[in-house]
């Protein structure tokens, strides 16, 4: 989540939702975000909300801690239940993210899922992931998630090479990963996802060949591979700036997306997003997909984003201010925003467009269906799909260019 | 201070022996505002209270840039101290005149309305080209000359240096040069005093029927067309009518009078006088410089002599960035028009840029000047085509056509294209002659003769394509010499020249806006600098784009912005969607800015970056 937090009207103190927000819920899928807001040290590319120090403390006083934190994000897993009333849909996904969740004790992440349990239920399939750091996780601590109800786990590798991993200050040592995998396995998850992150400063083609040989050899069944963005306001921006570390060009970028998909392709894998491969349809991370297709999900925790019904809010991002809310019975909702049909219709162009599935012509306006013919004639939309199935998918050039094509679809 | 003058004569009953006519000629910097206010100050006519500093500038330009564009006529009671005329009052009517090149033709006006000139040179810096100019402008006249070095209390002033130089020109004693300074008032009296003692009065025929000249007419929001003059024979009168005499046209006189320096309504004007006349005329191509004005009724029949209509030189398109402004620019320029009969326009069309006007002006700094009132008085975004000059293309058929915007460049057979040429005056240290020559030469320049001034400082004179200065000229000669060159023109006529013109495409479609008539030698250069410059102004776009330069269809300069491949953010979660949706919101109205030229994606900064370059274009900039 970035640190940013967006403009929007005030959430009501006790985080009420508009009526509309709840109409036609049952047809949606349900999920909660969890986030952990720590880590051990900051990463020079990240610009997430995560603080390194272990207690922090609001202005009224209030002590947010690490010790205590699975008990606070509880709390406002019970105010969702209170926000969402009756709504009788158990959840169909968890995912913990950070920050650091496993800088938390296993049992404080299964305490957080506990939470959403017994306020919710899970449903029988549900899928719970939560993202692991390779360095602070053992074959114990895996095995009590997993007896706590984790089903998925998700390792950030993001490189294979030393000193890509250098650049990205990431303190784990190459081969710890794959490592981790086999771990995971063992524990009995059943899925298994590896992070990588390509065009670092100083990667090469062959570095990045070398991770994704790495990352396959581990044998996950879901593998995310990104492209660094730089933020503003990171230390490895501030280091671009100065000349310390080189700028990689949007063509390098490109050549290495065309390398992972070639590579993973021919490992058996599929993209079904533009930066997410897996090896079955089972595979796929569910609780992604539901923020793709335009689902309900709670987001707990400090500047954690929230959707349900068309109403989208965020979270203060300080953890005291986050406790403190809590603590004094109102909702740490800083902002949010209520989309309009178009609004609504624009994202899930932008989402939606870049899935396997594609999305559908209906959502187009004339000026967008002219744009989506063009697109099809310049060999960025698959023309079978466009003429068979009314749908516009990308072709694999055009996943490299989809923002350019949703800025013309959205016409 | 003396005391203010006593028993100080009317307008319209005032002996022309009382009365002096003159004005100052000076560079810009060189003090003329600044004497102004003092002699203003000294003569009583401006309390102390009310006094800002250059009290007769008014536009905000003006005052800014330190540049007078309009002049105006202040009348001044003054006793001389010493002398002939002591203790009686005179008449002292300061005309301002504007200080630069490009309204050569006011200047000459301004100078014929009067009997004498100020010539006011900073003491630390010596005579300018376009002092020098006008200087010679006011001989050509016959104007007494008053010499006067300004600015004596600078350390760096070199009285005796520059008194010898001005001695030389003037063909004085250097000990005749005045010394003063406007800023402390340090010998402004003296100089009062030295205007009354060598200005002739006027002479004229009092009992004549009346002719008075316009020097100039200033259009106000509030009384319509204030125009300025200076009775040679006869008297005006107030309430009687008057008759212009280039157009026959006749208005009545609302108002007349004087300004000292707000205006002051008068009885009339007599010989010798100078003054403003009120007719209600909404438009200054009604009541034009240069023209006689008589009664109507047994009026004059002969002019006076030297009225020309102004005639553009410089033009530019001019389009608004943002399509919906086309009609607040023709509103602008519409009211900009009723103060300036030198600016003209017509509606045109670019296919890159939209609509807009193609705008003539007197020169450089005309254009800047009107491009500068036009985004600060009237709020608008302008893209300024850069300026080009007229050209006579005679084809083979013996057809002509007049072209004031390279576009409409004819195809077809051409037999001859001809270009207008000025005569340049530059003043330079004499240091600096081989590096002037070098570029005059470079320009094609011929030259016409040097001569030295003083020892160390030189004249030089060439003939000039105008189109050779309307870009970089001045920009250059300031860096060839240190900053201490200045230079004059004036149009000399026009020359047959080997001319080509130099279109730029993007993605195969001619862009209008960047076309451009370059002597033929030249057209490779500007081809491949303007090809390249484009090509890191224009952003990737899907699809590979060439850019090329060419002459008709051979094509001399080529490079190729190659295409995006990568144009998608990597990371979409939950919390990203709102600030996605928000960025592509962003994008688009990004997008709106772009204009389309084809299928090409041009952001406007690259038309601007392209057309108001240093090295392309603005060359007025720096020349004041």
């Amino acid at each position: 989540m970035p640190s940013v937090l967006p403009d929007g009207e005030p959430v009501p103190e006790d985080g009420a939702l508009p009526a509309s927000a709840l109409v036609g819920a049952g047809e949606r899928p349900l999920g909660f975000y969890l986030h952990v807001p720590y880590c051990a040290t900051r990463c020079g590319y990240c610009d997430f909300n995560t603080y390194t120090a272990t207690e922090l403390r609001s202005s009224g006083g209030v002590l947010a801690s690490r010790d205590n934190y699975a008990g606070t994000l509880a709390e406002e897993v019970r105010l969702a239940r209170k926000v969402l009333g009756d709504d009788p849909r158990p959840v169909r996904t968890v995912f913990v993210g950070g920050g650091t969740p496993t800088l938390l004790a296993a049992a404080d992440l299964v305490r957080m899922l506990a939470a959403v349990r017994e306020e919710f239920g899970l449903a029988e399939d549900a899928e719970v992931t939560t993202e692991a750091n390779p360095e602070s996780v053992d074959p114990a601590y895996l095995a009590e998630l997993r007896a706590g109800g984790f089903n998925r786990i998700s390792f950030g590798m993001q490189s294979a090479r030393q000193h890509v991993l250098k650049v990205l200050d990431r303190t784990h040592t190459p081969g710890r990963p794959e490592a981790c995998v086999a771990e995971a396995r063992a524990a009995g998850f059943d899925h298994v996802n590896l992070d990588l992150i390509y065009g670092t400063p100083g990667e090469s083609d062959d570095d990045w060949r070398a991770s994704l040989d790495a990352a396959l050899g581990a044998g996950p069944d879901h593998i995310s591979a990104y492209a660094l963005i730089v933020e503003e306001g990171t230390g490895l921006a501030r280091r671009i700036r100065r000349g310390e570390v080189p700028m990689t060009d949007d063509d390098a970028h490109a050549d290495r997306y065309l390398i992972a998909d070639e590579m993973l392709s021919a490992a058996g894998f599929d993209w079904y997003e533009v930066s997410n491969w897996s090896t079955t349809e089972a595979g796929r991370c569910l609780h992604n997909e539901l923020y793709w297709r335009g689902a309900d999900w709670w987001g707990a925790g400090p500047g954690a984003h929230s959707h349900v019904g068309g109403v989208r809010w965020w979270n203060v991002k300080h953890p005291g201010a986050y406790a403190g809310a809590l603590a004094a019975g109102r909702s740490p909702g800083a902002g949010r925003e209520l989309l309009s049909e178009e609004d609504r219709r624009v994202e899930r162009i932008l989402l939606e467009l870049r899935l396997r599935e594609g999305c559908p012509v209906e959502l187009l306006k004339p000026g967008g269906r002219a744009a989506a013919e063009r697109a099809v004639a310049d060999g960025l939309l698959e023309p079978q799909a466009y003429a068979g199935r009314g749908r516009a998918v990308l072709t694999l050039r055009g996943r490299l260019l989809a923002d350019a094509v949703v800025r013309d679809l959205v016409d | 201070m003396p005391a203010t003058p006593t028993h100080v004569p009317e307008p319209s009953r005032t002996d022309p022996a009382l009365i002096r006519n003159f004005c100052i000629i000076a560079h810009i910097d060189h003090g003329k505002s600044t004497l102004a206010d003092r002699m203003l100050q000294l003569t009583g006519v401006v309390e102390q209270r009310q006094m800002r500093a250059q009290y007769l500038d008014r536009m905000d330009i003006e005052r800014e840039r330190g540049i007078t564009i309009k002049s105006q006529a202040v009348r001044l009671p003054w006793a001389p101290t010493s002398g002939d005329g002591q203790g009686s009052t005179h008449i002292l009517n300061m005309i301002d005149t504007p200080g630069h090149v490009d309204f050569t033709y006011e200047v000459s006006r301004s100078l014929a309305a009067c009997e004498g000139t100020v010539l006011l040179v900073d003491a630390a810096q010596g005579i300018e080209a376009q002092t020098l100019a006008n200087l010679y402008l006011a001989m050509e006249n016959d104007l007494t000359i008053v010499p006067v070095l300004n600015k004596i209390d600078l350390p760096a002033a070199q009285p005796e240096k520059f008194a010898e130089e001005l001695a030389n020109l003037v063909g004085c004693d250097p000990d005749d040069v005045l010394r003063v300074s406007a800023k402390t008032g340090l010998g402004v009296e003296a100089l009062l005093d030295r205007v009354v003692q060598d200005v002739p009065a006027p002479v004229g025929v009092a009992d004549a029927p009346a002719r008075a000249m316009i020097f100039d007419s200033v259009y106000d929001s509030y009384r319509g067309v204030v125009t300025y003059v200076r009775v040679v024979d006869g008297q005006l009168n107030k309430r009687e009518r008057i008759r212009m005499m280039s157009t026959g046209a006749t208005h009545e006189l609302l108002e007349i009078g004087t300004n000292s320096p707000e205006m002051l309504p008068a009885d009339g004007l007599g010989v010798g006088e100078v003054g403003y006349l009120i007719t209600g005329v909404k438009d200054v191509r009604q009541s034009k410089v240069g023209d006689t004005i008589t009664q109507q009724h047994k009026g004059a029949t002969d002019a006076l002599g030297g009225y020309k209509d102004p005639k553009p030189m410089v033009f530019s398109g001019l389009y608004p960035l943002d399509g919906s402004d086309y009609p607040e620019l023709r509103d602008a320029l519409d009211k900009l028009q009723l103060n300036d009969a030198a600016l003209v326009y017509e509606p045109e069309t670019s296919a890159a840029l939209g609509f807009g006007f193609r705008v003539g002006f007197l020169g450089l700094l005309h254009l800047d000047v009107i491009r500068e009132r036009l985004e600060r008085e009237f709020g608008l975004d302008l893209i300024a085509t850069a300026p080009n000059v007229v050209y006579r293309v005679v084809m083979e058929d013996g057809t002509e056509h007049t072209v004031t915007n390279p576009s409409e460049f004819p195809e077809g057979k051409i037999d001859e294209v001809y270009e207008p040429v000025v005569r340049a005056t530059i003043l330079a240290p004499s240091e600096f002659i081989g590096s002037i020559m070098e570029l005059c030469q470079t320009r094609r320049g011929t030259l016409l003769g040097m001569d030295y001034l003083s020892e160390d400082r030189v004249e030089i004179r060439y003939t000039l394509p105008l189109a050779e200065i309307v870009f970089d000229f001045f920009d250059q000669l300031k860096s060839k010499t240190r900053g201490y060159a200045s230079l004059d023109y004036e149009p000399t006529g026009e020359q047959a020249s080997s001319l080509v013109k130099v279109d730029i495409l993007l993605h195969g479609d001619k862009v209008d806006a960047f076309s451009a008539i370059t002597h033929k030698d030249a057209a490779y250069a500007y081809g491949v600098r303007l090809v390249a410059k484009l090509r890191e102004l224009i952003p990737r776009q899907a699809f590979e784009v060439p850019i090329q330069a060419a002459i008709g269809s051979r094509v001399i300069a080529r490079e190729t912005i190659r295409a995006i491949r990568k144009d998608v953010l990597a990371k979409c979660y939950g919390g990203d969607i709102s600030r996605k949706r928000k960025l592509l919101e962003k994008q688009k109205e990004g997008k709106k800015r772009m204009k389309m030229v084809g299928s090409v994606e041009v952001p406007q900064e690259a038309f601007i970056a392209v057309l108001s370059s240093d090295d392309s274009a603005g060359g007025g900039k720096g020349k004041k």
